[in-house]
């Protein structure tokens, strides 16, 4: 914020901290997140049963034994290998979409905003288009040409999210475009590329990546809530989502088919969100008021 | 102020146009076409092409737009091969059901997140602001998909306050009728309470460091007195606009909720059309939904401008 600005404006800028208080919100939240990427990249070696096989009666309560833990679904298969094998496609969606979209937004966000013109029109004005769908609708509208599957739902995701990264990257491209050690390398007569690579995009990152928290958060609301209407990964595969959507036939009788992948969800939708505000204080604070 | 009008509805006009050919694009994309979904699956290719020909399904994608662009601003939208229902018809005998949800899920949000932010402000940095930005973080964490079966577990099943499933018209009485509306309003609306509480919050804190609500507090004014009507007004701009955002986002996310609840409004007919491979029906539900969510917002950007001539100021310069 430039000094005129402070002097113009009525109220006086509060700036928070940096470093608050060591949040024990965000390490229990950062536990559990880790927690949950252990226990999916290990699935395989860990002794859960198969996800697709039934190991005992339909509906069974939970019980003492490990593979009963969380109890049996309506085909009698473990709820807790379920769960485990759904947070894997839960997690691998949300991360590689959430990771190619920050790729091709961050670039697409450098090009308008530095370099301005008529690149910055056309994609302005189609990210405006993207962001003029309701996010479910896009989706569905996507789900419905091609065939549910695993690449299907990366590719929806991805092209959901590609424009809020653009956006933001652009924002932030806006705002250190016009600092004094763009002009200088721009008068030791580097190239416009090499700057907008070398000197923009540095500093760009961070803010951006601050936000791939709350991206991948909404990700997996997104994939859970596609799973939940039949269109995720098909089945057997498990995911949160569709466990819940297959638990609500049950809810009468046994409502925990539904709270066991309804708290995964919330859990890991609430830790990463956690994250992502503890994200942003710390490292977008280049544009903030 | 004209001069900004007219540049925020060119824009939105250009972005309708931009959006309805990406719905066209990406549905022409479809594999098997609408006629292969008419003549069914064992159809001889040669009349599928015929149909097609005939549908207009073999022209280049352009002209497919422009034709179609032509009849949707007639109203028609085109019938589905699948009902034989014109679409127009079938969105507007659905739109009321999705709209009373999409405004009950807003009316609700807002009922909660106002006094939570008013009363959050008030205290900034307090246990209680933060108290209230956790039970908001909570809320951010509960997707329809999460929040029906849970709520319906608890208020329907068990205290059976509200019918699990179903849907009365409003012809049966309003009572019967927000009866069947509230629980689904209710799980679209929790994960809005958080946008709309954190953005208020974050507008009267700054609105309450303005020397004029000093000026207002060293008159004698009470700080309930000097917040509604010093502080709130000029604070809830940003409000609006994300809850004219959010009004776009609920009338696409009510899919969920009208899947779970059978309740026979839009998002209930563009699921049954995806799962039917009804091309016709998606492409102008879709289009349809776009469209308005496009409207309402360049609307309320329009009308934002009147209601604060800061925004004028902003853009004339």
């Amino acid at each position: 914020m430039s000094a005129e600005s402070v002097a113009g404006s009525v109220a006086a800028p509060v700036v928070s901290p940096v470093r608050r208080r060591r949040n024990v919100l965000v390490w229990l939240s950062t536990a559990w997140i880790l927690l949950v990427i252990v226990v999916t990249v290990f699935a395989g070696v860990l002794p859960f049963a198969d996800y697709g096989v039934p190991v005992g009666l339909p509906r069974a309560d939970p019980s003492g034994d490990f593979h009963q833990l969380l109890g049996l679904d309506g085909q009698g298969r473990s709820v807790l290998s379920r769960l485990v094998y759904g947070a894997r496609v839960s997690l691998l969606v949300g991360v590689i979409a959430g990771t190619v979209a920050t790729v091709i937004g961050m670039v697409l966000g450098l090009i308008a905003g530095y370099f301005r013109g008529i690149a910055d029109t056309i994609i302005m004005y189609v990210t405006d288009a993207l962001l003029a769908f309701p996010p479910l609708v896009l989706l569905l509208a996507i789900s419905s040409i091609l065939r549910p599957s695993f690449y299907t739902l990366l590719i929806g995701l991805t092209t959901l999210v590609i424009p809020t990264f653009a956006r933001l990257a652009r924002a932030n491209t806006l705002n250190w475009a016009s600092r004094e050690f763009v002009l200088a390398a721009r008068n030791m007569g580097w190239g416009p590329f090499r700057i907008a690579f070398r000197e923009v995009l540095p500093n760009v990152i961070p803010s951006v990546l601050a936000y791939f928290p709350t991206v991948v958060a909404a990700l997996i609301v997104a994939e859970g809530s596609l799973s939940f209407l039949g269109l995720g990964v098909p089945s057997p595969t498990p995911s949160w989502g569709s466990m819940i959507a297959d638990g609500k036939d049950y809810l009468r009788t046994d409502p925990f088919l539904v709270f066991v992948p309804a708290a995964a969800i919330f859990l890991t939708v609430f830790a990463l969100n956690q994250c992502g505000d503890y994200a942003r204080h710390r490292f977008d604070r280049a544009t903030r008021d | 102020m004209l001069q900004f009008s007219v540049k925020r509805l060119f824009r939105g006009v250009l972005v309708i146009l931009l959006v309805t050919f990406l719905v066209v694009v990406l549905l022409s994309l479809a594999p098997g076409s609408a006629a292969s979904v008419i003549l069914g699956e064992n159809a001889n290719p040669a009349e599928v092409a015929r149909l097609e020909h005939e549908m207009g399904l073999d022209r280049s994608v352009f002209v497919q737009w422009l034709s179609w662009l032509g009849s949707a601003a007639t109203g028609d939208l085109g019938t589905s091969p699948v009902t034989y229902q014109p679409v127009t018809t079938a969105i507007l005998e659905r739109l009321p059901v999705t709209l009373e949800i999409a405004f009950l899920a807003l009316l609700i949000a807002l009922v909660i997140s106002i006094p939570l932010a008013t009363i959050a402000a008030r205290r900034p940095d307090s246990g209680v602001d933060r108290g209230i930005n956790g039970l908001t973080s909570i809320f951010l964490a509960i997707p329809a998909f999460v929040a029906a079966p849970v709520l319906v577990y608890f208020l329907a099943v068990e205290a059976r306050v509200f019918p699990v499933i179903g849907w009365d018209p409003l012809s049966e009485g309003l009572v019967a009728n927000l009866r069947t509306a509230f629980l689904p309003a209710l799980c679209v609306a929790l994960i809005e309470v958080a946008a709309f509480q954190r953005i208020l919050r974050a507008d009267l804190g700054t609105t309450l460091r303005e020397e004029y609500v000093e000026a207002a507090r060293a008159k004698g004014m009470t700080a309930r007195y000097v917040l509604w009507r010093h502080a709130f007004r000029p604070s809830s701009f940003s409000l609006l606009t994300v809850a004219g955002i959010s009004l776009g986002r609920l009338i696409g996310g009510t899919i969920i909720v009208e899947t779970f609840f059978s309740l026979p409004g839009i998002g209930q007919l563009v699921a049954g059309a995806i799962s039917s491979r009804d091309i016709v029906m998606v492409q102008g539900v879709v289009a349809f939904v776009a469209v308005a969510y496009v409207l309402v917002n360049t609307l309320i950007d329009v009308g934002y401008g009147m209601l604060d001539p800061r925004v004028r100021v902003a853009a004339a310069r």
